[in-house]
């Protein structure tokens, strides 16, 4: 399907100059004016069609083309296709001043709903949507001649009243509501007959029309519905299918009581409805108003149908329309009952028994998802069980159909509208998280704006360690969920002799391996709690390496930090010091075990470090509380090299929050051992030998190790003479040839610039405490405002010290 | 209730320089609840004109990626489907949610078809029944591909918005979503060749 001549029509079209097509306007002008609707004016049309749709801007028609295609559109002898482009025309330019179409302009009703979608088009400047309304319920009101059909009718009213319900008044809304009754529970149960056109062959050869058949061939049962088959069908027929596929926005317009006000009056059902069979379970509502009867009618219409779709269908499109069906009628159910609670038992047997048939097979999987709305909205009323629905929805569904696009969609969309309720009286809702994360690991593109909005739902207090992990390992899971999908397809042959001392060379074969199967079956979990991570995930990892190329796990990477951010946000507002405490241990661990993706990697770890210092504000102890992790983090070298990013964030987190202030339990010792391994890291980095490398690390990894060290002297100020001396060394350093043709000159300005500021500093101890490490009373404004205490002062004094030298003596 | 359809261009490279994505063809069931009466008709039009082309975007590039996903690489469309049933089978299909206000006033869930380099999307109102759309979907685009030859070499969708309205006017007359049989269906194609020849 080659579109390339498409691209080249397109520039055509739009070159078309505004005289050109006034010409060509008149043309077709005069081409419909002779009544001529051959190919000519065929192409023609489409052309002016072409040239109209494919230009956002407006192109400008005279009206007396304008009149001349609305005519044309209603006049009788024009063939279909004809009416059709002047009707797509007419739409196009729409909204426009200029057209004259209104709605008694022509009679046949098919024309007619041609007629009001231009008019619906024009976004109801005249209050068109108004005056078609009207129309129509007079249409449906009154006998239409021979040969036109009322079908035609029910999409435009469906349209109008979703645009405006308040256009019907009350006793137009109970008309319809008895015309309703009639076309839905009512209709013929015998089978049409083909309307010949006539001709000289058509004999009587009218045959005697057979009852309705169910879709597997029987006999029809009970009333007609959307499900019975016929050769060719009534028009009350084909009025059956065109309410119930607008029933339930008609229910929602029109079948609650606060809309339509108090109830009608009680009418005597005088009107002719033909009754070919009577349902057995009809009650006596005859003596019901409409709005109330539409209500009865309409369950019984929902019964039936789900008795329908037990059975076998001969044909696809039948059997697909069976599920359809069924959807939609668990979704008027729900609706009806909320308009009237009297119905919730009546329809909660039907509801269970249909459970009960479909749950075992997963090709009706989407039903069950409207069941459990219904279960969640109206089981408290009924006083029923409903856990088990939901377990089986949230349990043993995802795990098969993660999969299933649709089937993703839908389970996602149920469990964001309704996560109140699910989180408040569903508990699988939370526990089994790692089954909805599988919908995000396989759909990530289009499930990543659904999962945003849900995921603050999921997070509490008791899972929070655990969401973290399963968050990083997101793209790990799509790898997994992908060798479980490739072993399943490809047979695996138990009897083959597999040397399992050997390390497997591929994902698949590891996923068969006994001793990586506990690691796989650990992400494939459905359930939460048995274990925040596994202490072997490197190992995972390494197997997976295989597909780290792969779209669909790059994909997923990309939707992961978007997530943490959420995650954190969310976190943050409940988190407690015990919590702070575990989730920067995980920052710290999980920053060297993440899955190999480069990008991932580095966006992950841009997202921790900004998180780390919201966690540390929030909680500033827990630098102290975690010294030992962080002393292990800050002596390894590597880190620096794999993490530059993070690991700055780290140290500068250490220079601020490592202070009494913050933790009594900050020891001198604790400080000196911090001091120590600082040091020595800066003195690796920055040491001259001939055989050492050119400095790979950005200079703001030597700065930062600077600030830190002096922050850290001038709280314990018997270390003050080591940083002196090592900043002394700082000068030589940057000046050095190899710095020199790493580092901007900026940045070698920078780092000799903060260098002596920080020995100047360090040489009144008392200032440099106060500059280094204030506490945190000093962001109190009353130490600005006060002219007593106040931080300009201190820093004007110190400026005034700095510029005579250290000789002066402060007051 | 569906509000809009469109059919527009899809990339069949999975990478490297991307083609623009063209509307080839567009309708929107009538105008949206919020529209102001006092826009400038122009304005709403060319306003119209843009929300569908947002849409036509995320098409592309949620079929793009999907193909991407599915490891469907050029090849994949070296050689087109032999006949309609098999191009639907092979169809990459998917859906998406568009947020309130982006671009239309209210929340908006789009299903998309994409067959080779022509993708073919509905634009449904939030809590439709999606399996009567995907079903409703695939059916229209069946007859697409039968009635405008789309699956021949050199076919031109672009002349041919008639027999698109007509189709569009039997199965998804207004926007909506009907709830029809195999006979019913067959009805519908009796009148359908009575209008238009394939």
């Amino acid at each position: 399907m080659s579109v390339a001549g498409a691209e080249s029509r397109i520039k055509q079209a739009r070159k078309i100059q505004d005289e050109e097509l006034l010409k060509f306007c008149a043309q077709i002008s005069n081409l419909l004016n002779n009544q001529d609707y051959g190919t000519e004016t065929l192409d023609s049309l489409q052309k002016l069609y072409l040239i109209i749709a494919v230009t956002k801007y407006s192109r400008k028609l005279t009206k007396e083309g304008i009149e001349k295609l609305e005519s044309t559109l209603c006049w009788p002898k024009t063939t279909e296709q004809i009416q059709t482009l002047c009707a797509a025309i007419l739409r196009e330019i729409s909204p426009c001043d200029h057209l004259t179409l209104s709605v008694s302009d022509c009679l046949d009703t098919k024309v007619l709903s041609l007629v009001f979608s231009v008019l619906l088009a024009q976004g109801n400047r005249k209050d068109e949507v108004h005056s078609v309304g009207q129309r129509v319920v007079k249409l449906l009101e009154s006998r239409l001649p021979e040969g036109q059909s009322l079908r035609y009718l029910f999409p435009v009213l469906s349209k109008v009243i979703k645009l405006s319900p308040a256009i019907l008044n009350e006793d137009q809304v109970n008309m319809i509501n008895k015309k309703f009754v009639d076309w839905l529970r009512y209709a013929s149960v015998q089978q049409g007959v083909l309307v010949s056109s006539g001709g000289f062959f058509s004999g009587s050869r009218t045959r005697q029309p057979g009852p309705i058949n169910e879709v597997d061939g029987a006999v029809a049962a009970d009333f007609f519905t959307v499900l019975s088959i016929g050769n060719y069908y009534t028009e009350d027929q084909w009025m059956n299918v065109h309410v119930f596929s607008m029933l339930r926005k008609w229910l929602l317009c029109y079948g609650s009581d606060v809309i339509t006000g108090d109830d009608a009056d009680i009418k005597s059902e005088s009107e002719g409805s033909v009754m070919s069979m009577v349902s057995a379970a009809s009650t006596s509502s005859r003596l019901l108003p409409p709005k109330e009867r539409l209500r009865e009618k309409a369950l019984e219409y929902c019964l039936r149908l789900i008795e329908q779709s037990d059975r076998k269908a001969i044909k696809k499109l039948d059997s697909d329309l069976q599920k359809a069906c069924l959807i939609e009628a668990v979704y008027l159910m729900d609706i009806i009952c909320q308009q009237d609670s009297s119905f919730v038992y009546r329809a909660f047997s039907c509801l269970k028994a249909l459970y009960s048939r479909i749950c075992g097979d997963f090709a009706f999987a989407r039903v069950i998802l409207p069941i459990a709305q219904f279960f969640l909205r109206h089981s408290e009323m009924a006083a029923v069980e409903s856990e088990a629905v939901y377990r089986h929805l949230f349990t043993k569904l995802p795990p098969e159909l993660f999969h299933d696009s649709m089937f993703a969609f839908e389970f996602v969309q149920f469990c964001r509208e309704n996560e109140k309720l699910l989180g408040e009286t569903v508990s699988n809702f939370r526990q089994n998280f790692p089954n909805l994360l599988k919908f995000l690991a396989w759909h990530s593109p289009a499930l990543i704006a659904e999962f945003v909005e849900l995921l603050p739902a999921l997070i509490v207090p008791e899972t929070a360690i655990e969401m973290l992990h399963s968050l990083l390992d997101l793209p790990c899971m799509t790898a997994v969920l992908d060798v479980q999908l490739r072993s399943q397809s490809i047979p695996f042959n138990e009897k083959a002799p597999v040397d399992h001392n050997l390390k497997p060379s591929s994902s698949l074969e590891a996923f068969r391996h006994p001793y990586y199967r506990s690691m796989f079956l650990y992400i494939l979990r459905g359930e939460s709690g048995a274990g925040d991570t596994i202490d072997r995930l490197n190992l995972l990892h390494e197997v997976l390496l295989d597909m780290v190329n792969h779209s669909r796990i790059l994909q997923c990477a990309q939707t992961v930090p978007i997530l943490l951010q959420v995650y954190f946000n969310v976190v943050s507002e409940f988190a407690d010091g015990t919590l702070i405490n575990q989730l920067v241990l995980v920052l710290l661990e999980r920053s060297s075990l993440l899955f190999n993706i480069k990008a991932f990697k580095t966006e992950v770890h841009r997202v921790f470090s900004s998180q780390l210092l919201v966690l540390c504000k929030l909680h500033p102890s827990v630098i102290v509380e975690q010294s030992k992790e962080l002393l292990e983090f800050c002596g390894t070298v590597t880190n620096i090299q794999s993490k530059e990013n993070f690991f700055t964030h780290i140290v500068w987190a250490i220079g601020e929050y490592l202070s009494v202030a913050y933790n009594e339990k900050c020891t001198v010792e604790i400080i000196t051992r911090f001091f120590e391994a600082l040091e020595a890291l800066l003195f690796e980095i920055t040491q001259l030998r001939p055989s050492a490398s050119v400095p790979r690390h950005h200079p703001r990894v030597i700065t930062v190790l600077m600030t830190t060290l002096s922050k850290l002297a001038s709280r314990s100020q018997d270390l003050i003479p080591r940083v002196s001396l090592f900043l002394s060394k700082i000068r030589p350093f940057a000046r050095s040839s190899a710095v020199a043709s790493t580092y901007a000159e900026e940045d070698i300005e920078e780092l000799l610039s903060r260098a002596s500021e920080l020995m100047n500093l360090l040489n009144l101890p008392n200032i440099a405490q106060f500059v280094l490490a204030p506490s945190a009373e000093h962001a109190n404004p009353r130490y600005h405002r006060d002219t007593n205490v106040s931080l300009p002062l201190a820093m004007r004094t110190m400026t005034k010290l700095l510029q005579r030298g250290t000789n002066s003596v402060p007051g | 209730m569906v509000h809009a359809f469109l059919i527009n261009t899809l990339s069949c490279s999975t990478g490297g320089t991307e083609s623009l994505c063209r509307v080839l063809y567009s309708q929107t069931f009538g105008s949206e609840r919020s529209e102001s009466r006092n826009k400038d008709p122009e304005e709403e039009r060319c306003y119209r004109k843009e929300q569908i082309f947002a849409v036509a975007r995320q098409v592309k590039s949620a079929c793009t990626l999907s193909r991407q996903a599915m490891g469907k690489s050029l090849s994949a469309f070296a050689f087109p489907p032999s006949d309609e049933v098999v191009a639907l089978q092979e169809a990459d299909f998917g859906v998406f949610r568009l947020p309130p206000g982006d671009p239309f006033s209210e929340s908006k869930t789009v299903l998309w078809l994409g067959i080779q380099s022509v993708g073919f999307a509905l634009v449904c109102d939030p809590y439709e029944n999606l399996m009567l759309a995907e079903n409703s979907l695939k059916m229209i685009v069946r007859y697409l591909l039968e009635y405008l030859r789309l699956l021949s070499q050199g076919s031109d969708i672009m002349l041919k918005a008639d027999k698109i309205e007509i189709i569009l006017n039997k199965f998804l007359p207004c926007g909506q979503l009907l709830f029809i049989n195999h006979r019913f269906v067959y009805s519908i194609e009796r009148e359908l060749n009575i209008c238009i020849s394939k």
